[in-house]
């Protein structure tokens, strides 16, 4: 038997790349479990607290309330964003000088910086002033997203589908242009009807860029702050308050940093858990 | 099945053609007969493809008429025309199993599900792929998923025609031979209608009982292996079949012989006097041998000597012009003085690379005009 000569210069090289990720992952990281676990009541002083802090978030109803109205915000954006996505590159020319045309306006939204959008359409529903909210209420509907928390939803639901559905579209579309003609022509061949097509050819070949869309489209949303905190900054009420906005409010405005920190870590490991769940089913599919 | 017309076809992908060069496809008048298997064979770009679209119905042309059995189908979907067709790179239903992929054509057109069974079942006999019908098509090798292409092809046997468009370029070598003797056979048991797009010379000579050039935009042939082999229509013909092609040499005319870099070569016809024009000789390089001691012959140089196994090709030198002759085995190539003649029987006159017509044959020559 030969024995494999062991070289362990392979560690150096790795090293940079461990520091970095040590820096801006791992160090932070562990100062948050650190605060999760312990208490403080003047700087530099701490004491353990065990799971103290995780036991409260976890029977807390207010965590309770964030994360319902995050999964179903999230829920409601997928269903709209993935659909209305995947339709509108089907209705976008794959060829001509329209096409460059419509790549551009779709990727007029997605340009916008998020604080930006959340202003624009703060402005937009006002129902007093703003074209949308006071176009509404002339039309005979009772909309005020200030007041109102259906309202609120609403418009942060549109808007986010307005900023969002644009990044499905464009995955949508790169992955519509990389069929080859000839299936199309064989499908045709073939005899088969507009919805065999999208059933048998399209939704197939995109499905990788889906399950990157719908990646993408969960972690955003899921995580997402910026937008509604400048339009409805989490109310009325705490109608649109989403696990982020409760998160800054426990750490910032209340200063409680064990019970951010544990949310932050909950946070964290779900955002984890469902990303790795939907990627193993989808792939799972895939290679059987 | 059905014999196909193509009336005044011609076609640009230019939405305003200017003028000839714009054409993909220049005006031709062809009739396929019914039952036939037909090879379109000519280099890329030359419009093959082109031509199976429009008779598939996947193009329209932009001017001229397509009939079946005297039915214009100009205007037709392929669904109407009922063609089948088998593209290039093999197109698979990835989600669907081989067996639902070979269903997939049928069920669209209502087939029975008794029927369709049955037809499936056989196809994937035919095919050698019965142990597979179950596994999703994805996973195949690509000779697998271009047998699947064509038996979606071959599965409909009430088709019109069915169109093959450089179908095994993706098979491995072994396997293409075993293709396209089941495609052969299946051609015998159905009696389709069958084209079959190559720029393969050997694919289109043992696959066809007709095999259509094509260059340029157009037919400048239409015939049997055999035909084209020995009476090349188009000097484009000569050079693209045969291994190595056709020898063309410039010549002038003086009605029983030719004049080639200054020495005379007899021929085996009369030919009438053409003038303006540009006027070559054509000789397969078969017909070409070295002379045996003390015959007469055209002085040649010899440039290089290639061994392809069955026999060896001479690249030799008349005047300025290359010639290639093929030297049967065990036969000896002298050390000096190298003489060549050519077969007066084999050769043919173009005029602006069209064969020109003798007026009238000598010495018995007749037969092979």
């Amino acid at each position: 038997m030969t024995v494999k000569p062991v070289n362990q210069k392979a560690w150096l090289l790795v090293l940079p790349v461990l520091l970095i990720v040590a820096l801006n992952a791992i160090i932070p990281l562990m100062t948050v479990v650190n605060y999760s676990l312990q208490d403080t009541f003047s700087p530099g002083v701490f004491f353990y607290e065990g799971t103290k802090w995780y036991q409260d978030v976890l029977s807390s109803p207010r965590f309770h309330g964030a994360l319902g109205r995050q999964f179903l915000f999230t829920g409601i954006i997928l269903l709209i964003e993935i659909p209305l996505g995947v339709a509108v590159a089907l209705a976008m020319p794959r060829k001509g000088p329209w096409v460059s045309v419509c790549l551009v306006l779709m990727a007029l939204p997605l340009l916008i910086p998020w604080n930006v959008v959340g202003a624009m359409w703060n402005i937009f529903a006002l129902p007093d002033i703003g074209l949308l909210g006071y176009g509404l209420n002339w039309l005979g509907f009772d909309y005020n997203y200030t007041q109102q928390p259906v309202a609120a939803w609403f418009t942060v639901v549109l808007m986010d589908v307005w900023h969002w559905t644009s990044l499905v579209v464009l995955l949508a579309y790169a992955g519509l242009s990389s069929i080859p003609d000839a299936y199309y022509q064989a499908a045709k061949i073939d005899g088969a009807s507009a919805f065999a097509v999208l059933r048998y050819i399209q939704l197939p070949k995109m499905k990788r860029v889906l399950i990157i869309a719908l990646l993408l489209r969960f972690m955003d949303s899921f995580m997402i702050y910026t937008e509604p905190f400048v339009l409805t900054g989490g109310g009325p009420g705490n109608s649109t308050t989403f696990l982020s906005i409760d998160l800054v409010k426990a750490a910032i405005g209340e200063f409680n940093l064990g019970i951010a920190a544990a949310m932050s870590i909950l946070y964290f490991l779900m955002t984890l858990l469902v990303c790795w769940v939907f990627y193993t089913a989808m792939m799972r599919g895939d290679e059987s | 099945m059905a014999q196909i017309k193509l009336d005044q076809l011609a076609h640009s992908y230019y939405p305003h053609p200017k003028g000839q060069e714009d054409y993909a496809l220049k005006a031709m008048d062809y009739l396929w007969d019914d039952g036939r298997a037909y090879a379109l064979l000519g280099p890329s770009g030359c419009g093959k493809t082109t031509l199976l679209n429009i008779i598939s119905g996947l193009l329209k042309p932009s001017q001229g008429r397509i009939l079946f059995d005297g039915e214009d189908m100009t205007m037709r979907t392929p669904e109407e025309r009922n063609i089948a067709q088998v593209f290039q790179f093999p197109v698979i239903y990835d989600t669907m199993t081989v067996a639902q992929n070979l269903e997939f054509p049928l069920v669209n057109r209502g087939v029975d599900r008794a029927e369709v069974k049955k037809r499936v079942t056989e196809m994937l006999a035919t095919l050698e792929l019965s142990s597979k019908a179950g596994l999703r098509a994805q996973g195949l090798t690509a000779d697998e998923k271009q047998k699947i292409s064509l038996g979606r092809g071959l599965v409909r046997y009430d088709v019109n025609a069915i169109l093959f468009d450089e179908p095994l370029t993706v098979i491995d070598p072994h396997m293409k031979w075993q293709l396209r003797t089941k495609l052969k056979e299946l051609h015998q048991r159905f009696g389709h209608t069958m084209i079959y797009v190559t720029h393969d010379q050997t694919e289109a000579l043992t696959f066809a009982d007709k095999v259509v050039v094509m260059y340029e935009g157009q037919v400048v042939q239409i015939g049997t292996p055999e035909e084209l082999f020995e009476r090349p229509a188009h000097t484009f013909v000569g050079y693209f079949i045969g291994s190595p092609g056709m020898n063309i040499l410039p010549c002038e005319l003086r009605g029983y012989y030719a004049v080639v870099a200054g020495h005379p070569v007899v021929l085996g016809a009369d030919y009438q006097k053409v003038s303006g024009s540009r006027v070559e000789l054509g000789i397969r390089p078969e017909f070409v041998r070295f002379v045996r001691a003390g015959e007469q012959g055209l002085p040649v140089t010899i440039d290089a000597v290639d061994d392809v196994g069955r026999h060896r090709i001479a690249k030799v030198r008349l005047g300025g012009h290359l010639l290639n002759v093929i030297v049967p085995e065990g036969q000896e190539i002298g050390a000096t003085d190298h003489r060549v003649v050519l077969d007066s029987n084999k050769i043919g006159i173009y005029v602006n690379d069209h064969r020109l017509q003798p007026i009238r044959f000598r010495h018995g020559a007749g037969a092979s005009a």
